[in-house]
């Protein structure tokens, strides 16, 4: 089943991919147990002349531990995938690592617009590029991606990055993620943005670091600083 | 107090003949509870055609992007959206609760606690009619300029908060307006089925001796009752939004978008149990039958419906992991989310153990039974990915989670009320459904159910997003596009598949053997009415009862049922 | 007259009693979620206090007495019910009446009067929440007016149906109820 899932290619897809797993092993032996018993219980207990029911209530306490244990290994599974989760959660949500690298996707009725900043690494400033739906990162770097959005929700989804926000209108919320192997991903919009919003999509472009100098130094011909704030 | 009611009611009782009705006051005005829970059935399989013939269109759309569809037409994008927002209105609203709640609880409420009507049996009548008033501002919205609402089902702000969004102005308003009045003859059934459990019960129906769908009925009302109100708020101030221009969801005038998605899965998850608790107990009720054997944990079973009910209201930001809100509240609601598996899990087992040492009859509403039991075992395994707030970064609004609600809510109307429906089809119309044709029907959709959702998980994982009309335009998505065309072919199955149903059901209406009392051998008090029943259900009196409602196989009696109203002469230690 | 056969149980608690109870909790909620809506909304940004302050709250503290008295002869119309007295549930029921039709005009005239200084339900947040919520309210308001009317209509042919005045009661308590909420939240903050 967990081969269906995209080739993850970020930093932090490898621990989303570990938790998918651990809940997959976990779900299918419940699934195993449950439908086998139903079936073995099915195909046991069958109407056959001259036997009658069993005549249980397991209402008492002492019948009733044959649905109350198995419900307490189901709560210690629980708080096992909920553990490992947070760990994988914090990293990917929790708190944002700093990088100089950062770009902003805007989204809007059906287009991402991403700005680089630029030579200077500030957002807003004259030397600020803009490029629609497509959006060049170095391999291995972290990058910080503040998501704004004109118009409506959408979301931002990197299905090789395991890497998927929605962006409010009205507010800037902030995601990263790390790339590590080249190559170029899409990126679709993955929540309903209106009549245009199947075929909402960009690529993301990761480049081996030498590749991406040579596209900062295409984007940004005057300036010989750039490739040094870019921080290599 | 016993003695006292069944004295008071003696005298009370009048009887009246259906047949010395004209057609309006059997049909239209009509405030038997019979005629009206029949009346939400019919209303609900209405609906369920109309939703299916949707999905037909959504899924061929997917398989053969920009094809036109066979006997539909060419669907456009805006058209998509339009399909996949009124499908999922249409059967969560207008199929899944008319059929699951309307239907069920109407029908058997008051048969089953030993009542003749419900508390408020003209208040009923008109719940009815305020439904099938919203059901038809439903479908109205469909020919209004600009077409139905296409915002999705979930109505997110605020693309449906403002008309230049969509491009749908009327539409939206009346799918906004059909709500309301979806919510106002709930809202009436849900204080009708409250207040008929609290004080109609029959001498002797302790809560402890109602059968589990009642306990169901009554929970799902309690958590509709409670969870409705914030969206209604919501509603309202989403329709000022769009009407008065008002800014509450719209950032441009202050507003916050977030707050709608609060105020909606605030009302959404719990509206979620309201289908499938009715689902578990009819399931429920059909499994001791068919085994012969009391319902295994009938407390357990009641403690736990009771304990999903309070989790219910504290989980619902976990539709929401993703959606821009402080990330640190997600640990807490993938933990409240998760552990609502521990009293489903208890509800479960006592179902699988009910089949243990059991003596097991395969009628067809025990197959429905048991392919529910199944069914909602994969809904509630999968769900647990949905859950967790990590792995829910990935099948987030992907086809995993199209897949796991399927699994849960379809798993609820179709099994479920299947179940149901073939379990009660002699008590409500005095006529047996074909046999054959039953099996024949259930194991076409178990299959075909199977093959239409089952591959809608690998889809998500592989990263298929929802709502988008045409995956052929990712290139991500065009090595699962044979899936796609798997889901089609089965999904076209699972709707012929109802076919043998809906001959079985007019077949069997007008020509089916007749049906004798209780025909099943069952214990509780709907049996010990004749079938179909009579306006007012039972003749002179009141049946009075005696013991809980799943002695099946009991060691005191040698017929293997004993039957809640019936008095024996000892009294078994 | 009623066709249905009538019910066998002779319930301790009236049906409508239990009923209403529900139906009010289900109110509850919705208030519940506009007024939570209002609060959260209040919390996360700044500047409503000004806005709160063009309310004039004299005219609303006006409007909460009219309503606390309304509340009060509701009380006595119920208790003229327990009497058998038919004139003083009409009398009562009359003033319960006319009291929440002073409500709404002065509501109305406050209305009128905020328009013209040019606060529109549009013109922000605030305004969004408090014309809907008084509004709202002001809806509750006229459903308790009609349903006291036709309770008033009733009464001049006897007491039959008087038990529904607690009913009716229960409601009007609960709108007035609503109001002791949005009063502090709306005006006095
Ligand atoms: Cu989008
Ligand atoms: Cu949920």
């Amino acid at each position: 089943m967990m081969r269906w899932l995209p080739e993850n290619v970020s930093s932090f897809g490898g621990d989303i991919d570990a938790i998918l797993s651990l809940i997959y092993s976990a779900t299918l032996a419940w699934f195993f147990l449950t439908l086998g018993a139903i079936l073995l219980f099915l195909f046991l207990y069958r109407r056959r002349e001259g036997r009658g029911a069993t005549y249980i209530r397991g209402d008492k306490l002492s019948e009733a531990v044959w649905i109350l244990i198995p419900a307490v290994i189901v709560l210690v599974l629980d708080l096992w995938i909920d553990f490992r989760g947070a760990d994988a959660w914090a990293k990917v949500k929790g708190r944002v690592p700093s990088s100089d690298l950062r770009v902003e996707v805007t989204g809007k009725q059906f287009n991402w617009e991403i700005r680089y900043p630029g030579p200077d690494g500030k957002l807003g400033t004259a030397d600020d590029l803009q490029l629609d739906n497509e959006l060049h990162v170095p391999v291995n770097q972290v990058v910080r991606v503040t998501l704004k959005s004109k118009d409506v929700i959408h979301s931002f989804f990197l299905p090789n990055l395991r890497l998927k926000q929605d962006i409010l209108p009205g507010r800037e919320v902030e995601a990263w993620f790390q790339a590590t192997k080249p190559g170029r991903y899409e990126m679709p919009c993955s929540e309903l943005c209106g009549f245009g919003h199947s075929g909402m999509k960009g690529w993301l472009h990761v480049h081996p670091a030498d590749e991406y100098q040579q596209w900062v130094r295409e984007r940004w011909p005057s300036s010989r600083q750039g490739e040094g704030s870019k921080g290599s | 107090m016993a003695e006292s009611a069944v004295a008071a009611g003696a005298g009370e009782v009048v009887h009246v003949h259906p047949e010395e009705l004209g057609f309006w006051r059997t049909y239209v005005f009509s405030t038997d509870h019979k005629m009206i829970g029949k009346q939400y059935l019919f209303l609900g399989l209405f609906m369920a055609v109309v939703g299916g013939l949707l999905a037909y269109a959504i899924r061929w759309q997917l398989a053969f992007p920009d094809t036109e569809v066979p006997g539909w037409g060419f669907v456009g994008p805006e058209d998509y959206n339009a399909l996949v927002t009124m499908h999922g209105t249409t059967m969560v609203f207008f199929v899944a609760m008319p059929i699951l709640l309307g239907a069920f609880g109407n029908f058997l409420i008051p048969l089953m606690i030993g009542a003749r009507d419900m508390a408020f049996p003209r208040l009923n009548r008109l719940s009815f009619w305020t439904l099938l008033g919203g059901s038809l501002v439903l479908l109205s919205s469909f020919f209004v300029p600009g077409g139905a609402a296409s915002a999705g089902w979930t109505g997110y702000a605020p693309l449906s908060a403002r008309p230049i969004y969509t491009g749908v102005n009327w539409g939206l308003n009346l799918w906004l307006l059909a709500h309301a009045i979806e919510f106002a003859s709930f809202l009436m059934g849900g204080v009708n089925f409250l207040t008929t459990v609290m004080i109609m019960r029959a001498p002797g129906m302790t809560f402890f001796r109602l059968p589990i769908l009642i306990w169901q009925l009554l929970t799902a009302a309690v958590v509709f009752l409670l969870s409705v109100g914030p969206l209604i708020a919501g509603a309202i101030m989403l329709l000022m939004d769009r009407i008065a221009g008002t800014s509450f969801f719209v950032p441009e005038g202050g507003g916050d978008p977030l707050l709608w998605q609060h105020l909606f899965w605030f009302f959404g998850h719990p509206e979620v149990y309201v289908v499938l608790l009715p689902a578990v107990g009819l399931a429920a009720e059909a499994l001791p039958v068919f085994c012969r054997k009391p319902l295994f944990g009938y407390r357990w079973i009641i403690y736990s419906t009771l304990t999903t009910a309070i989790l219910s209201f504290i989980v619902w930001a976990h539709h929401m992991f993703v959606s821009g809100m402080d990330p640190r509240l997600a640990m807490p609601f993938s933990f409240t989310t998760i552990l609502i598996s521990v009293p489903f899990a208890i509800m479960v087992f006592a179902m699988i153990a009910t089949l243990w040492g059991g003596s097991i009859r395969f009628t067809t509403p025990m197959l429905f039974a048991v392919g529910f039991l199944s069914m909602f075992i994969v809904g509630g395994l999968t769900g647990i990915f949905n859950g967790s707030a990590p792995a829910n970064i990935h099948v987030h609004a992907t086809y995993f989670v199209v897949g796991h609600f399927h699994y849960t809510l379809l798993s609820g109307v179709l099994f479920g009320g299947l179940a149901g429906i073939y379990f009660w089809f002699p008590k409500m119309f005095g006529r047996m459904l074909n046999e054959t044709l039953g099996k024949i029907h259930f194991w076409l959709t178990l299959i075909t159910f199977n093959a239409t959702f089952f591959p809608m998980h690998l889809l998500g994982l592989g990263g298929m997003m929802r709502r988008i009309a045409n995956p052929m335009q990712y290139e991500f998505l065009q090595p699962l596009q044979p899936l796609n065309v798997f889901i089609t072919v089965s999904a076209i199955g699972l709707l012929l598949a109802q076919l043998p149903f809906l001959i079985n059901l007019v077949w069997s209406l007008a020509a089916g053997r007749p049906a004798e009392a209780n025909p099943w051998e069952a214990a509780t008090l709907e049996w010990s009415a004749p079938s179909p029943p009579p306006h007012g259900n039972w003749g002179e009196a009141i049946p009075v009862v005696y013991r809980g409602p799943y002695e099946y196989s009991p060691p005191e009696v040698a017929q293997d049922w004993l039957p809640q109203d019936r008095a024996l002469a000892a009294r078994p230690g | 007259m009623e066709a249905s056969v009538a019910t066998r149980t002779a319930p301790q608690i009236l049906p409508g009693k239990v009923g209403v109870w529900w139906f009010l909790a289900s109110e509850i909620m919705v208030f519940g979620g506009l007024i939570s809506s209002y609060i959260v909304a209040r919390l996360a940004s700044s500047g409503w206090s000004a806005e709160a302050a063009h309310l004039s709250v004299p005219i609303a503290s006006l409007n909460t007495l009219v309503l606390l008295t309304s509340s009060m002869t509701m009380v006595l119309a119920f208790g003229a019910v327990g009497r058998g007295d038919r004139r003083g549930v009409r009398t009562f029921l009359l003033c319960t009446i006319l009291l929440g039709l002073t409500f709404l005009g002065i509501k109305a005239y406050e209305y009128s009067s905020e328009l013209r200084a040019g606060f529109m339900p549009v013109t922000s947040p605030f305004w969004n929440f408090y014309y809907t919520m008084t509004g709202l309210h002001a809806l509750h308001v006229l459903a308790g007016v009609i349903t006291n009317l036709s309770l008033f209509v009733a009464a001049r042919r006897g007491l039959r149906n008087a038990h529904r005045v607690e009913l009716a009661g229960l409601y009007w308590h609960f709108v007035d109820v609503v109001w002791i909420f949005l009063f502090p939240l709306l005006y006095l903050t």
